[in-house]
């Protein structure tokens, strides 16, 4: 059976001059369509790195990576990122931001009306409609978020890359961009990769945790599967035993991998 | 000294209207204290600069106010040139036209040998700042040639094109070009590694990349070389006219100082300034805009 996308053997190491840095060692992992699966490890160990080689915005060292049975190495927008940074462009508005991506994705198949609308329906999934004329610099994070949120969704990508998404956001702004996501995870059926750092947030929106060991040469430590019925409510999962066990897990991975480093 | 004494005066105006406002109703009170500051405005802006004018004026025609002295004071100035000063517009032949004219004829040349510096450097800077080697291989080369005065590249491009016009837009452009090409360069290589990521995962060609990135990215490091190359350009134009002749305003004070009318070429210098202060405050402005966009 092939995998939708398969992360078969990758190494990346970084050199500058002499001095090499192995990052990552030798990570296997196949990912099916439509699923979400989040990526959980130590902050250093290498999980932008490896979300940046699933873009193909850095190459890699060794390996390969396939999006169905064709090897991707170079960016495109049926790969697209929301990015740790949110990196909007500060001189584009909100809109004009979103528009930048439908322009160039859909110029040649959608009409200019078409490409309005459907500029309008994605700002209006993360419900930043109100704010579409305002610049990046006249938002609050969580808005930017969402802006980064619905240009990547604009694209219609075959796999949503988030890296921290929601990492710098108050908890109540995050609790209510994790329900967007289900939502849209919902409605779109998307395949997403989610970093975390957040183990609640992995279990709640996630079908399998990705454990990364600490760096450097890191690599992936154990998969956590998530066996809860969709849709989740946050409410409900507090005292399911499968989201109970799963959130163990993933915090005795950390805690004695975390032990471990302390102890070398 | 003066220059207190005036705000010091102002200052002691102010206690009146001010007890005025409870009395009145609240807008004249508004409306006046919006004048007043507007009138402060103007007395902190524009006093200063003509008191210190005045006072120059007046050490110049202590300076040279003497019998024999060899520049003419302010006094000769005026008696002798004043019909260049009253009307920079006048046409009473092919060479005796006003200095309006002459500064057109001159910013014309400016124009054409700007503008296509503009183009280039920005072009040619994208490129460099592009490339890690191109920027090492080409930077100090551009820094050399950025010191090579205006003049100097005037025989070279006399020989070149064996005539005068193009040859003062090409000093113009050859001295402008620098500042713009390297820190056009220098602006592109500081984009953020994030809007290149933005960029790569849309597939941008390198054409929407340089409109859509690139530009508004560097714009603040772009108008700052533009900024130094309008005055490079202007201070070019002076020289090479002086030169190759013709009627721009460069030209006019070489002819000035060979049929001996120094004050003709007092007043060209205060035209030559002026418009050079303008020509500095309009890519300016321009660049505030633009960097108000982004
Ligand atoms: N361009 C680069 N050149 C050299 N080393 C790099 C580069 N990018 C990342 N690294 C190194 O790779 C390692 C992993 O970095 P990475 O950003 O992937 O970590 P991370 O897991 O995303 O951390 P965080 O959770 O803090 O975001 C770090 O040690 C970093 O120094
Ligand atoms: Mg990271």
């Amino acid at each position: 059976m092939s995998a939708y996308l398969k992360l078969d053997h990758i190494c990346k190491t970084f050199r500058r001059g002499s001095v090499e840095n192995d990052v990552l060692r030798d990570i296997n992992l196949t990912i099916e369509k439509g699923e979400i699966v989040s990526m959980i490890g130590h902050s250093g160990c290498g999980k932008s790195t490896l979300l940046n080689l699933i873009a193909g915005l850095t190459k890699v060292t060794s390996g390969a990576v396939l999006l169905e049975d064709r090897e991707v190495n170079a960016p495109g927008p049926e790969r697209a990122v929301v990015f740790q940074n949110h990196s909007l462009l500060p001189w584009l508005t909100v809109y004009e931001n979103v528009a930048l991506a439908v322009n160039k994705v859909f110029g040649a198949q959608k009409s200019r009306g078409e490409r309005k609308d459907w500029i309008e329906h994605n700002l209006d999934l993360v419900q930043m409609t109100h704010a579409k004329d305002r610049r990046p610099s006249e938002i609050s994070g969580g808005m930017k978020q969402r802006v980064g949120i619905a240009r990547a969704l604009a694209m219609e990508p075959k796999i949503l890359l988030l890296d921290e998404p929601f990492g710098a956001l108050d908890a109540l702004t995050r609790a209510h961009l994790q329900d967007s996501v289900m939502q849209i995870h919902a409605t779109l059926k998307n395949t997403m990769i989610m970093i975390t750092h957040d183990v609640d947030e992995a279990v709640l929106l996630s079908d399998r945790i990705v454990m990364m060991t600490n760096g450097p040469s890191a690599t992936i430590g154990d998969v956590a599967l998530v066996k809860l019925e969709r849709p989740r409510h946050r409410l409900e999962l507090v005292s399911d035993r499968d989201y109970i066990a799963a959130r163990e897990a993933v915090l005795k991975f950390l805690y004695e991998r975390h032990r471990f480093v302390e102890a070398a | 000294m003066s220059l207190s004494a005036v705000t010091s005066k102002s200052e002691d105006a102010t206690p009146s209207p001010v007890k005025i406002l409870p009395l009145n109703v609240a807008r004249p009170g508004a409306g006046s204290r919006q004048f007043r500051r507007f009138g402060q405005a103007l007395v902190n802006n524009f006093v200063p600069p003509i008191i210190c004018a005045a006072i120059l004026l007046l050490i110049w025609q202590i300076a040279f106010g003497r019998a024999g002295a060899t520049l003419p004071a302010p006094t000769v100035v005026w008696k002798e040139a004043s019909d260049l000063i009253i009307d920079p517009f006048f046409r009473n032949g092919p060479q005796d036209i006003g200095l309006g004219w002459r500064t057109l004829t001159s910013l014309q040349r400016v124009g054409i040998g700007f503008s296509l510096a503009s183009a280039v450097g920005i072009l040619v800077g994208a490129i460099v700042g592009q490339s890690i080697w191109a920027m090492r291989g080409l930077d100090p080369i551009f820094q050399i040639l950025r010191t090579v005065p205006p003049l100097a590249w005037l025989p070279i491009s006399l020989a070149a094109f064996r005539d005068s016009q193009p040859s003062a837009i090409f000093v113009i452009f050859i001295t402008s070009i620098w500042p713009i090409l390297i820190n056009t360069a220098v602006g592109v290589r500081n984009i953020p590694q994030d809007y290149r990521n933005v960029a790569q995962v849309l597939r941008l060609n390198h054409f929407e990349f340089f409109w859509k990135i690139m530009m508004p990215s560097a714009a603040p490091y772009i108008f700052t070389g533009l900024r130094i190359g309008i005055g490079l350009a202007w201070l070019a134009i002076v020289a090479a006219e002086m030169l190759t002749g013709g009627v721009g305003i460069g030209f006019f004070i070489w002819d000035a100082w060979n049929s001996s009318r120094l004050p003709d070429i007092v007043v060209a210098l205060f035209y030559i300034g002026a418009v050079g202060f303008v020509l500095d405050r309009i890519v300016g402005f321009i660049g505030h805009l633009v960097a108000r966009g982004a």
